[in-house]
């Protein structure tokens, strides 16, 4: 059963960083980036079942990684309210000033 | 490698990954931003009930109330308070968006090619206690007791500094 439970978090780390690299909208960007620590957080917790020795640490390491998810996105929401202030715009391709 | 035996968490496995894929791959292919993040929703959602299979019902729980609920409002709030009208009318250019796809497909190529190789040993059974928040409770309280003060340190200063960085500025 493990292998399968790789294979999803792979599949949706993929999907996750394909997203946030092609969406333009920052929002959405920000939500891509939630679903890669998805990823990640399925793979501790099917390793904390299915590891060689299973054990709890596996499920607080995912409790750690939501908590330092949810100030990321916090923060990262209140960045893009500030910017969208200043600039006008969500679109990530037009946050181009230190391009010019 | 590939023996599947039809078991009820095998099924149970199959429709929260086809719930979890059909939402990441609509938040990929919808249109408008609040549909994509409504989408991301029922991605949690199934990743919580994954959480239940892998018998982590304490992280499923928080699950639900971090992500789906928490994480998807606060995004919900981000689109409402910035413009989203004009949704992604004008495409990203091909070359980006081909290099972008070659990457993301030729990692998963990666990743399921070591998963596949890979044999991973019988696993030990796992004991998640007589209950399982208590436990959490236990193991969280006694050997990650400095990481868990960092931690909530760290949650009230992002939140300090999200208010700041988000209010109105008084001139």
């Amino acid at each position: 059963m493990l292998p399968s439970y790789l294979t999803m978090a792979a599949i949706l780390f993929c999907i996750g960083l394909y997203g946030a690299l092609v969406k333009r909208n920052a929002v959405i960007v920000l939500l891509s980036i939630e679903l890669m620590l998805n990823a990640v957080n399925l793979n501790l917790v099917a390793f904390s079942k299915y590891g060689v020795v299973p054990a709890l640490t596996g499920q607080i390491f995912s409790l750690f990684t939501i908590t330092v998810a949810a100030a990321e996105a916090a923060v990262g929401v209140a960045i893009l309210i500030a910017l969208f202030r200043s600039r006008g715009t969500v679109q990530v391709d037009e946050y181009d000033e230190m391009k010019r | 490698m590939f023996t599947i035996d039809f078991t009820g968490e095998y099924a149970a496995f199959f429709l929260f990954s086809a719930i979890m894929i059909c939402g990441a791959v609509l938040m990929i292919m919808l249109e408008k931003v609040v549909h994509m993040v409504v989408s991301m929703a029922a991605v949690f959602l199934g990743l919580a009930g994954m959480f239940v299979l892998l018998e982590a019902e304490f992280v499923a729980f928080v699950q639900v109330l971090i992500y789906a609920g928490a994480i998807s409002i606060l995004m919900i709030f981000g689109i409402m308070m910035t413009k989203h009208q004009q949704a992604e009318q004008a495409p990203v250019k091909p070359l980006k968006e081909t290099l972008a796809i070659i990457g993301s497909l030729s990692l998963f190529g990666l990743l399921f090619y070591a998963i596949r190789r890979t044999t991973f040993p019988e696993p030990l059974p796992f004991q998640p206690g007589e209950d399982n928040t208590m436990a959490i409770g236990m193991t969280l309280y006694t050997g990650y007791m400095i990481p868990f003060e960092l931690l909530s340190v760290l949650l009230t200063v992002a939140f300090i500094g999200a208010i700041v960085m988000a209010k109105k500025e008084a001139d």
